[in-house]
C-alpha cells in the first residue's frame, strides 16, 4: 500500500527531495514521498558500498521504476556504514513506508555543520509546492 | 512509381481542411537561404517491372555461391536456410511492424524473442540474452562496454586469433570508453593460455574466439580460466552452428558469450544485414545492452510478455545508458530461431558431425600443406605454394572459389587459404577443389 | 484427460511447450564419413533443449505468433519519429535475388560488381539528397550512424591538433544522441527549446565556446516542427570552429525540399529504415548511412565503394580513417530495398516528403480542438499533441488513449516523447496513407475524448480487444524471468 503524503517535522530536507534522519554523528538519509510518488512503484535500488563515502549534493546511488530511473542525491557527506537491504531486496517499501523502512543507506558525518543548509519540513513543503 | 494513396480530390479537400491553398504553405518554416530551389538530381522513376528488370541485370553481375562452387567462409558462411525461416522473414506482421513497444500489439513479436533469448542462453550455457545487437562485430564492442561499467581496469585483451573485423571495430569503440586495446598473438593457429594469463593481469576483459578465425579449436577453456584468474571477464565469441558438439562458453567459466548468427538462419547477403547474439550470467543483467523481453502476466493474469529493464536503455536513462542501440536485428534473430527449431538439437548435432567430418576429409583429401595441426570445426588453413591470391584467382577461372586469403589480414601469411565448408558442401565437391587445387598450384 | 482449447489468439504455447522429444523436422546431410573426435575437454556435454518439433507444428507456432503481432501491413500505424510507412513487397523480392542474397561478402571485387555499383549508385543518391559529397554505408542503424558521426568529429578535431570535448544536444533530442555522446567519449551539454520550438539561439550562444566539438538536432525537432533559425545555429557553431551533427530520424520531411548540407550541417545520418522504407521488421535490421563534407571525408569508415572507370571496387586504403564500426561495407540487403525505393520515386522522391507533410497537417488539423496543441505552428510530416487536457478534465491519460486506439484497430502513436511537452502523443501518419485510413484516425481519435468524458472507465480498462489486457510491467522488471526454464519454469499463473 502506496504511503500517504507526508513530510515528518523531525526531518531535514534537500531540494533534490532527500531526507535525513540526525543521530549524533550519524544520519540515515532516504527518498521524500514526493520523490517516490513521482517515480511511482520502485522496482530496483542501486545501493553504494558500505565503507564508500558519499558527497552532499552528490549522487550515491539509484531507484528506479519501471519507466524511470532517478538519482539518489546525499543530502549530507560521510562514509556509509549501512545499506538498507530489505529496501534492495523489496524496493516497493520506499513507496510503502518512505521514512522508516524504507531508509536507503545510514551515514557517518564527515561534516555535521552541513545539517545547518538543509530544509525543514515546513520550507520543504512551500519548495514542493513550486514544482 | 510511387507509393502514395492520394487522388486529386483528397488533396484538395485536405488543403481546405489545413486552411492554405498550397503545399508550399506548409513549407513556409523552411527559410528561403535553405529551400533547394531545383529539383534532385537523381535517376527518373521507374515503375514496377522496369525496376525490377534494372535490378536484376545488376544481380545478375554478381558471381554468387550457386553460380561458383565456394568454400568461401572466414565470418560469414553457406550453411542451409531453411524454407521455414521464410515463415517468419514474410509474414507482413513480423516484417512490417517495429520495436514491440505497446506489449497488446506485439504479443507474437514479444513472444518470440523470448524463445530466442531462451535458444541462445541454452546454446551458450547463459542467464540472460538480449534480443539482438547488429552483428557478431558490434555486440564485442557492446560487450567491453559492459566491462567498462564492471571493472575499474581501462585495457582490453583480444586473441589475434579473433575475428579481424571484430578487432577493428573494438578498436574503433575503444578510444571512446578509455580503453585501450591489446592482441595476443596466436602460436601455430591457436592461443597460448599463459599468454593470455600474463596479457590480462591489468585488464577489463579478454576476447576470443572458438573455433577461431584460423580454424583451429582453441584451449577455450583454459583461455577462460586464464582470463577469470586474472580478474578480467572472459567473453567467447562463438558460432552458433558448432554449439551441437562444441561446449557451451557458460560452461567453461565464461562470463559473456557472442557472436555473429548468420551462420545460423541468415543469407550471406553480401555482409548482412545479419544478427550479432549477446548473452551473459545474470549478473551482468542490469548492463546488457539493446532490448530484453521479460515474462509477465496481464490484468486477468494471463500469461504476456514485454520489453523489459528498459531502464538500462537509452529512451530512459539517455547519456548513462548502457548502450544507444535502438533499432536491432530482431528480424534476422527471429529467422535464427526459426531454423535452430527446424534443426532442433539432434539437426544441430549432425550440421556440427557433417562439417567436422568434411573438414577432415578436405584436409586430407587436397594436396596442400595443413598450416596448423590443431583441430578444425568447419575451417582448415592451408599453405599455398604460391600466393593464396594468386591461387583464388586462378581457381576461379575453374569455377571454383577455394576460399579466404589470410594475408589480408595477417601479416606473413600471404600463403595461407583458409577452405570453409558446411552441410551444403559434398564430398564431391571437396573431391573437384582438390583437383582444381591441384591444377593451379602446380 | 483434457481437451485443449483453440488458445491461438488469447495464448500461444511457448515453442519449446510445443516440443515432443524425438520429434523432428530438419534433416540436414549426413556424408558417408568417420566424424573426427572433438577433444573431450571441448566437447559439448549435454545438448542444448532447442525446442523438437515437426514443421507443419514449426509453420503454424510462427503462424500464430504473427496473427498476435500487429504490422503496417495489418493497419494505420502511426508510431511518431518511426515513419511506419509501406513497405513495397517487389523490394523484398529483389533483395532476395539469388546474386545477392548468396553473394559472400568477400567474394573478390570482380565477382561483385553489381553489388557494388548498387551501392555506389545509392551513395551518390544520398549525397545529393543530403547535399554533401561523400558518403559512408557502414553504419548498422540511426544510433550507430550518431556514433559514427562523433567518432568523425573526434578524428577531425584530433588531427586538427584541436582539443575539444563537448556536445550540445537539445533538450527535445532522442535518447540515442545523449547515450551516443557518452559513448563516443564526450561530455554532453543540453540546450532548451524557446517558445515556438526552435533552438533557444541565446541559450545557445552562452554555450557554444572553443570546447565545443558540435551539435547534433534533428531538423524537423521531434516537436514535427522545422528550426526556423537553423541558419543563425549554423553560424554559432561555425564561428566558433565547432561542427553540425543532422540526426536524420524525421529526414523524411524534407527529401528534395531542404538539403542538412545547405542547412549548414557537416555531417548527416540517414535512417534507411524510416526514410527509405526498409521494413522495421519488429526491431531491425535498419540502415544508417553517414554524409559529410570534403574536409570530413578522409575520417570515414573502411572500407568505402568507389569507382574507377567503369569498374567499382571496395577501398580500403583509408590511412585517416576512424577505422571499422561494423562488419563489411554495411547492411547490403538493406541497400538493396532502399535504393529500389529510391528508384522507383526517381526526383518525385520530393512529393513522398510533401505528400507526408500534407497528411500530418490534414490530421492535425482536424485533432487540434479536441486534443491540446502545445507549439501552434503548421507541423513538417509529425506532431505533437497533448492529452493534458483530458488528464486535468477526466484522469485521462496518453497511455490511455494510445490502449484505447488499439480497440479501435489502430497503432498507438508514440507516447511520452518528447519529454518537454507533458502527456505527449507523437503521431507520424506518412505519405502511404490513403485519406480514409487518416479519417478513421481522427474519428478514434474524436471519438476516444467524448468517451474521456462519458466513460472514463472504459478507457482505463482498455485494451479490450486485444490478445492481452494491460500488462503488470512491475512483475517483470521487479521478477525478471528473461528465459524459459523449462522444468524450473514458474508455473503459469493462468493455468492454475
Amino acid at each position: 500500500m502506496p504511503a500517504a503524503e507526508s513530510y515528518p517535522e523531525e526531518l531535514k530536507y534537500h531540494p533534490e527531495h532527500d531526507w535525513a534522519r540526525i543521530d549524533g554523528d550519524d544520519a540515515t538519509l532516504g527518498v521524500t514521498w514526493f520523490a517516490q510518488d513521482a517515480l511511482g512503484e520502485l522496482v530496483h535500488y542501486e545501493a553504494p558500498v558500505v565503507g564508500s563515502t558519499v558527497a552532499k549534493d552528490e549522487s550515491y546511488g539509484e531507484v528506479e521504476s519501471v519507466k524511470a530511473v532517478s538519482d539518489i542525491v546525499a543530502p549530507l557527506s560521510g562514509e556509509v556504514l549501512e545499506v538498507n537491504q530489505k529496501a534492495i531486496d523489496e524496493p516497493e517499501i520506499v513507496n510503502d513506508d518512505p521514512y522508516d523502512e524504507g531508509w536507503l543507506i545510514r551515514i557517518r558525518m564527515s561534516d555535521p555543520g552541513e545539517v545547518a543548509g538543509l530544509m525543514d519540513a515546513a520550507a520543504y513543503r512551500v519548495h514542493i509546492a513550486d514544482q | 512509381m510511387s507509393y502514395l494513396s492520394l487522388t486529386d480530390a483528397d488533396r484538395d479537400e485536405m488543403l481546405a481542411a489545413i486552411g492554405v491553398d498550397s503545399v508550399d504553405e506548409l513549407f513556409e518554416q523552411i527559410p528561403a537561404g535553405v529551400r533547394l530551389d531545383r529539383e534532385l538530381d537523381v535517376p527518373p522513376a521507374l515503375g514496377e517491372v522496369e525496376l525490377t528488370r534494372h535490378i536484376e541485370e545488376l544481380a545478375a553481375r554478381n558471381v554468387h555461391t550457386g553460380a561458383e562452387l565456394s568454400f568461401l567462409g572466414a565470418g560469414i558462411y553457406d550453411h542451409y536456410v531453411p524454407s521455414v525461416a521464410d515463415v517468419v522473414l514474410s509474414r507482413g506482421e513480423f516484417l512490417t511492424a517495429y520495436t514491440p513497444y505497446q506489449p497488446e500489439m506485439s504479443q507474437g513479436t514479444l513472444q518470440a524473442i523470448f524463445e530466442y533469448q531462451t535458444v541462445i542462453c541454452e546454446l551458450t550455457g547463459m542467464d540472460v540474452s538480449n534480443a539482438s545487437g547488429y552483428d557478431g562485430c558490434t555486440v564485442a564492442a557492446d560487450a567491453c562496454f559492459v566491462a567498462r561499467h564492471v571493472s575499474d581496469r581501462r585495457k582490453i585483451v583480444l586473441a589475434e586469433a579473433l575475428n579481424p573485423q571484430v578487432r577493428e571495430v573494438v578498436e574503433t569503440y575503444a578510444p571512446g570508453f578509455g580503453f585501450e586495446v591489446v592482441e595476443v598473438p596466436h602460436t601455430n593457429g591457436t592461443t597460448d593460455p599463459d599468454r593470455i594469463a600474463e596479457a590480462a593481469q591489468d585488464a577489463a576483459a579478454v576476447l576470443f574466439q572458438q573455433p577461431n578465425f584460423l580454424g583451429c579449436l582453441e584451449p577455450a577453456p583454459d583461455l577462460a580460466e586464464a582470463a577469470n584468474e586474472a580478474g578480467a571477464l572472459s567473453i567467447a565469441h562463438v558460432d552458433l552452428m558448432s554449439l551441437g558438439v562444441l561446449e557451451a562458453p557458460g560452461a567453461y567459466g565464461c562470463s559473456i558469450a557472442l557472436g555473429e548468427g548468420q551462420s545460423a538462419g541468415n543469407w550471406q547477403s553480401y555482409g548482412g544485414p545479419h544478427y550479432g547474439f549477446l548473452a551473459s550470467h545474470g549478473d551482468f543483467v542490469r548492463r546488457m545492452p539493446g532490448r530484453i523481453v521479460g515474462e509477465t502476466v496481464d490484468a486477468d493474469g494471463r500469461r504476456a510478455f514485454v520489453l523489459t529493464l528498459q531502464t538500462r536503455e537509452q529512451h530512459i536513462r539517455r547519456e548513462k545508458a548502457t548502450s544507444n542501440i535502438t533499432t536491432n536485428q530482431t528480424l534476422l534473430a527471429l529467422a535464427g530461431l526459426a531454423t535452430l527449431s527446424w534443426l532442433g538439437p539432434d539437426g544441430l548435432r549432425e550440421v556440427g558431425e557433417t562439417c567436422l567430418a568434411l573438414a577432415q576429409y578436405a584436409r586430407e583429401r587436397i594436396p596442400l600443406e595443413p598450416a596448423f595441426a590443431a583441430s578444425s570445426f568447419k575451417e582448415v588453413a592451408f599453405r599455398t605454394p604460391l600466393p593464396a591470391r594468386e591461387v583464388i584467382r586462378r581457381a576461379r577461372e575453374h569455377g571454383v572459389h577455394p576460399g579466404y586469403a589470410v594475408g589480408r589480414d595477417y601479416e606473413g601469411m600471404d600463403d595461407v587459404l583458409l577452405v570453409a565448408v558446411t552441410e551444403k558442401r559434398t564430398v564431391e565437391d571437396i573431391d573437384r577443389l582438390a583437383s582444381v587445387l591441384e591444377d593451379v598450384c602446380r | 484427460m483434457s481437451v485443449e482449447p483453440d488458445r491461438t489468439w488469447r495464448d500461444t504455447p511457448l515453442i519449446f511447450e510445443r516440443s515432443r522429444t524425438g520429434r523432428r523436422a530438419g534433416r540436414p546431410p549426413i556424408p558417408d564419413l568417420p566424424t573426427p573426435d572433438v577433444p573431450e575437454s571441448l566437447r559439448r556435454a549435454r545438448p542444448p533443449r532447442l525446442p523438437e518439433l515437426s514443421e507443419p507444428e514449426i509453420v503454424r507456432h510462427f503462424t500464430a505468433l504473427a496473427d498476435r503481432t500487429f504490422g503496417v501491413d495489418t493497419g494505420f500505424y502511426p508510431l511518431g519519429s518511426c515513419t511506419m510507412k509501406h513497405n513495397p513487397r517487389v523490394n523484398e523480392r529483389l533483395a532476395s535475388l539469388p546474386g545477392f542474397r548468396d553473394l559472400h561478402p568477400y567474394q573478390d571485387d570482380d565477382g561483385a560488381q553489381g553489388a557494388l555499383e548498387l551501392m555506389w549508385r545509392l551513395q551518390e543518391m544520398l549525397a545529393e539528397i543530403a547535399g554533401l559529397p561523400a558518403v559512408t554505408l557502414q553504419p548498422a542503424a540511426g544510433s550507430q550512424g550518431e556514433l559514427t558521426g562523433l567518432m568523425l568529429m573526434r578524428a577531425y578535431f584530433a588531427d586538427r591538433g584541436e582539443d575539444r570535448d563537448t556536445i550540445i544536444t537539445a533538450d527535445t533530442a532522442h535518447g540515442t544522441n545523449p547515450a551516443s555522446v557518452t559513448m563516443a567519449g564526450f561530455k554532453l551539454e543540453k540546450v532548451e527549446t524557446d517558445a515556438r520550438g526552435n533552438l533557444d539561439l541565446e541559450d545557445l550562444r552562452a554555450k557554444v565556446n572553443d570546447r565545443t566539438a558540435g551539435l547534433m538536432l534533428t531538423n524537423p525537432s521531434t516537436l514535427g516542427l522545422f528550426d526556423e533559425g537553423i541558419e543563425a545555429v549554423a553560424e554559432i557553431f561555425h564561428d566558433a570552429g565547432a561542427l553540425l551533427y543532422y540526426d536524420g530520424a524525421n529526414l523524411n520531411a524534407v527529401v528534395g525540399i531542404s538539403r542538412p548540407g545547405d542547412m549548414g550541417f557537416d555531417i548527416v545520418h540517414y535512417n534507411l529504415h524510416k526514410t527509405f522504407s526498409q521494413p522495421h521488421g519488429g526491431g531491425g535490421p535498419g540502415g544508417g548511412p553517414v554524409a559529410v563534407r570534403e574536409s570530413i571525408e578522409p575520417y570515414l569508415p573502411a572500407p568505402t565503394v568507389v569507382r574507377d572507370g567503369d569498374a567499382f571496387r571496395l577501398d580500403h586504403d583509408r590511412p585517416k580513417s576512424i577505422g571499422r564500426v561494423r562488419g563489411f561495407a554495411g547492411p547490403f540487403g538493406v541497400f538493396v530495398r532502399s535504393y529500389a525505393y529510391m528508384r522507383a520515386y526517381g526526383p518525385g522522391l520530393k512529393e513522398m516528403s510533401e505528400v507526408a507533410v500534407l497528411n500530418a497537417n490534414y490530421v492535425l488539423a482536424r485533432l487540434r480542438d479536441v486534443y491540446d496543441l502545445p507549439y501552434d505552428r503548421h507541423c513538417m510530416h509529425e506532431f505533437v499533441l497533448s492529452a493534458r487536457n483530458l488528464k486535468r478534465e477526466h484522469g485521462i491519460t496518453a497511455l490511455d488513449v494510445a490502449k484505447r486506439l488499439m480497440d479501435y484497430g489502430i497503432h498507438p502513436p508514440t507516447i511520452y516523447f518528447p519529454l518537454v511537452v507533458p502527456e505527449a502523443l507523437m503521431i507520424e501518419p506518412t505519405e502511404t496513407e490513403p485519406k480514409e485510413r487518416l479519417d478513421g484516425f481522427v474519428d478514434a481519435m474524436r471519438r476516444i475524448a467524448e468517451e474521456a468524458a462519458e466513460s472514463p472507465e472504459v478507457l482505463k480498462e482498455a485494451p479490450h480487444g486485444r490478445p492481452v489486457r494491460r500488462l503488470d510491467e512491475v512483475r517483470a522488471a521487479k521478477q525478471p524471468i528473461l528465459r524459459y526454464l523449462f522444468d524450473e519454469h514458474p508455473v503459469r499463473v493462468d493455468a492454475t
